[in-house]
């Protein structure tokens, strides 16, 4: 395929935005980007990773043992990554499959978990909604595999840019959901990844933004294989074919034992909810580095609340940033966790603000932003509750810039209720 | 040659140790149990078995029933040769080499919706035993026409039967380079069982194709499954075989005593077919199975 280049239209680029106009897709990093050797902190190794590198590198920490490989523009440096990795001997052992759709790699990675192995897959846009059948049946079944997808919007028409619509779609599978905003995150949510999946015995899907976290250089602190390796025991085999004890997985159930099950796996995401803080705690004594369900900045006085999911923090914090120079009380939040829904941590951050601008990269048509339905109903009753707008940050690609950010914040306060950016900025090609 | 001691064998040399119980709500005279029940004879208890949705869903039992004596992974129609793949790769990478996995689809899960991921495991030489149980329609839903249905079959879907002609995919394994292909059916148990046994130790993709008769969507009495195949065979409309990388060889040759139209005629999945419709459909399928065969030297 030939490499046309790409334009990108930008107003102003916030340096932890992820908005380093650094897409070079189609490249393998592992040619042109030996592992970059960065000065070294207390216990952690500094690199320069591209996103999909280091989510590639903390897969490698948490020891897979079967991996099924298939490209998908943005996420196919990870797949590589992890190959060459195989390939080297650095992960081992390993048994990386590369399969003909994402449908076989789904269906791969379920039949290792379920004879016992702890597997990894990756995918994006079409590619996990390929896989839409079997995410249901590895929820269902209640098997701890874990999947990377670098947002891509879904066609058609034909699209490679970011949206959430991907991830957000599958929202209703019983896949617990771990956002990113940068590199270190998407390493950093591998191992924790793990430790919820295998902890709770629940499927879950670290998501990193196409492009701007997948394809974008940062400076990463890498864990050390002890620091993971103590943070992470090897997998329990909770549900597993064995020959000792031969029993049938997924036969068909009655009614009641079909509801009971449902009922576990609602009841399960609550405990992952409560559970969240105390595995952050033990990663955050490893490496120094914090995580909360939901993350949020500039809140103590904040009375405009911007809220997103992944790298549009980044940018919505700069632009926070921005806006409080010209007196605007501006606060930022992510809720990173987005299944479970933390919506009672969500409910206190929330409460007494005047308006929460809820900033949307999916869409339900002939409903709204799908993110916008969920701020709303952790709101619903609670009094001395934000109004909440809508605003359609971006779709396909359409990059929510500072300056749209600061105008859909002014439009907010002037009391819409819904917002589409009226010139849309993003790329062009 | 009477099948049924073919090679000097008699059913007391069938293993007796089961790994099918009784009981299962298969329906009567159904053929793809006792071809499991078989199977698993030759397979011995290393085995763990992968089946999407399949009448074969139901056969192993509801849950809390379990008809099998081995482990079984239930998976959604498309996955089964990925799973099994999956599961393979599990085993052998926690050093159990030896278990072998056995997907085990119906045709619809074959021909059709696990097509792709069927041509995946084998292009892949992955080292899995996949099993078609075909009887030649999505029986489990009542049955409706898939690309292993025949000629002319009436179906749920094909009212005026099927215009098409069933889908050679025989011959489309070993193109992908199978390491053993085979075709059984449940009527010459002896050369059932001696194809798993062959297949159990064999190593790569291994392929066996079982002609499944099923009462209740082909239309004929339920104490006459045996004898449909048993026709299917000696007519010369399904034909015993086996690939091992240099051409087909035929391990029981047709007795030709029975008419191609005489198997169909007593289906009544055929009985909308005049009397030149059924001797075309049977020139076609004889034909067909001809050119397999020709260039055998077994």
């Amino acid at each position: 395929m030939r490499r046309a280049p790409i334009t990108i239209q930008q107003e102003g680029i916030p340096e932890e935005a992820g908005l380093v106009p650094c897409i070079l897709w189609g490249f393998s990093p592992s040619l042109i980007l030996p592992w970059f050797p960065g000065y070294p902190s207390s216990m952690d190794e500094r690199r320069l990773l591209l996103g999909s590198e280091a989510l590639a590198l903390g897969v490698k920490l948490c020891r897979p043992q079967v991996i099924a490989a298939y490209p998908i523009t943005p996420q196919t440096h990870i797949v590589e990554c992890l190959a060459q990795m195989v390939e080297e001997g650095s992960l081992s052992p390993c048994r990386l499959v590369t399969v003909e759709s994402e449908l076989s790699s789904i269906s791969l990675v379920m039949g290792a978990s379920a004879g016992g192995a702890r597997v990894f897959t990756a995918t994006a846009s079409q590619g996990l909604a390929l896989m839409h059948e079997i995410l249901h049946w590895v929820a269902g079944m209640r098997f701890p595999v874990v999947l990377a997808n670098a947002n891509r919007a879904l066609g058609g028409p034909w699209i490679l840019y970011m949206d959430q619509t991907d991830s957000l779609s599958q929202r209703d599978t019983g896949w617990i959901q771990l956002y990113c905003a940068s590199a270190q995150e998407a390493l950093d949510m591998v191992p924790m990844a793990y430790r919820l999946a295998e902890a709770h015995v629940l499927p879950v899907m670290v998501v990193i933004d196409g492009f701007w976290v997948s394809h974008t250089m940062e400076p990463v602190d890498v864990p050390s294989q002890e620091a993971i390796d103590s943070f992470l025991p090897p997998r329990k085999d909770e549900v597993k074919l064995d020959l000792e004890n031969p029993q049938a997985l997924g036969a068909p159930s009655p009614s009641d034992t079909f509801y009971r099950i449902k009922q576990e796996i609602q009841e399960e995401m609550e405990r992952v909810l409560e559970a969240f803080p105390g595995y952050a705690g033990e990663y955050r004594e490893l490496t120094g580095r914090n995580y909360c369900a939901v993350e949020h900045w500039y809140m103590d006085d904040a009375r405009v609340v911007m809220v997103g999911l992944g790298g549009i923090t980044g940018t919505a914090r700069f632009t926070a940033r921005r806006l409080r120079e010209k007196g605007i009380k501006a606060g930022v939040v992510f809720p990173r966790v987005l299944r479970p829904f933390p919506a009672g941590e969500l409910r206190e951050v929330l409460q007494g603000r005047e308006v929460v601008l809820v900033m949307n990269r999916a869409l339900s048509p002939g409903m709204g932003g799908q993110l916008t339905q969920e701020v709303k109903a952790a709101l619903y009753g609670l009094p001395r509750a934000p109004r909440v707008v809508e605003w359609m940050a971006g779709l396909g690609g359409v990059d929510p810039v500072p300056l749209a950010m600061e105008k859909a914040v002014a439009r907010a306060l002037e009391g819409e209720e819904v917002i589409w950016t009226l010139q849309p900025v993003g790329a062009r090609r | 040659m009477d099948p049924s001691t073919r090679g000097g064998q008699k059913m007391m040399d069938v293993p007796r140790d089961e790994h099918f119980q009784p009981g299962h709500p298969a329906c009567p005279g159904c053929g793809a149990a006792p071809s499991m029940r078989l199977a698993l004879k030759a397979l011995g208890p290393r085995t763990m078995v992968v089946i999407p949705a399949s009448c074969w869903s139901i056969i192993a039992g509801a849950h809390p029933f379990f008809s099998l004596g081995v482990p079984l992974l239930h998976t959604p129609f498309l996955s089964a040769a990925a799973a099994a793949s999956g599961l393979k790769a599990a085993l052998e990478i926690q050093g159990d080499p030896e278990t072998l996995v056995m997907a085990w689809a119906g045709d619809g899960g074959t021909f059709d919706i696990g097509f792709q991921g069927l041509s995946g495991v084998a292009e892949r030489r992955t080292d899995i035993l996949y099993v078609c149980y075909d009887n030649e329609a999505y029986m489990n839903t009542g049955g409706q026409r898939s690309s292993a249905t025949p000629l002319g079959t009436q179906t749920g879907t094909t009212p005026g039967g099927k215009p098409e002609e069933k889908k050679d995919l025989l011959n489309i394994m070993a193109a992908h380079g199978a390491a053993y292909v085979a075709t059984a059916t449940l009527a010459y148990p002896h050369d059932l069982l001696a194809k798993f046994k062959k297949a159990r130790e064999t190593r790569g993709f291994r392929f066996i194709h079982l002609l499944s008769p099923c009462p209740t969507g082909w239309g004929f009495p339920e104490d006459k499954t045996v004898t449909m195949a048993r026709m299917a065979v000696e007519s010369g409309a399904y034909r015993l075989m086996e690939w091992e990388g240099g051409g087909w060889r035929t391990t029981h040759r047709p007795s030709f005593q029975v008419k191609v139209e005489e198997y169909l005629g007593a289906q009544r999945r055929f009985s909308h077919l005049g009397p030149m419709e059924l001797r075309e459909i049977a020139h076609r399928i004889a034909s067909h199975w001809e050119e397999i065969s020709r260039g055998d030297k077994g």
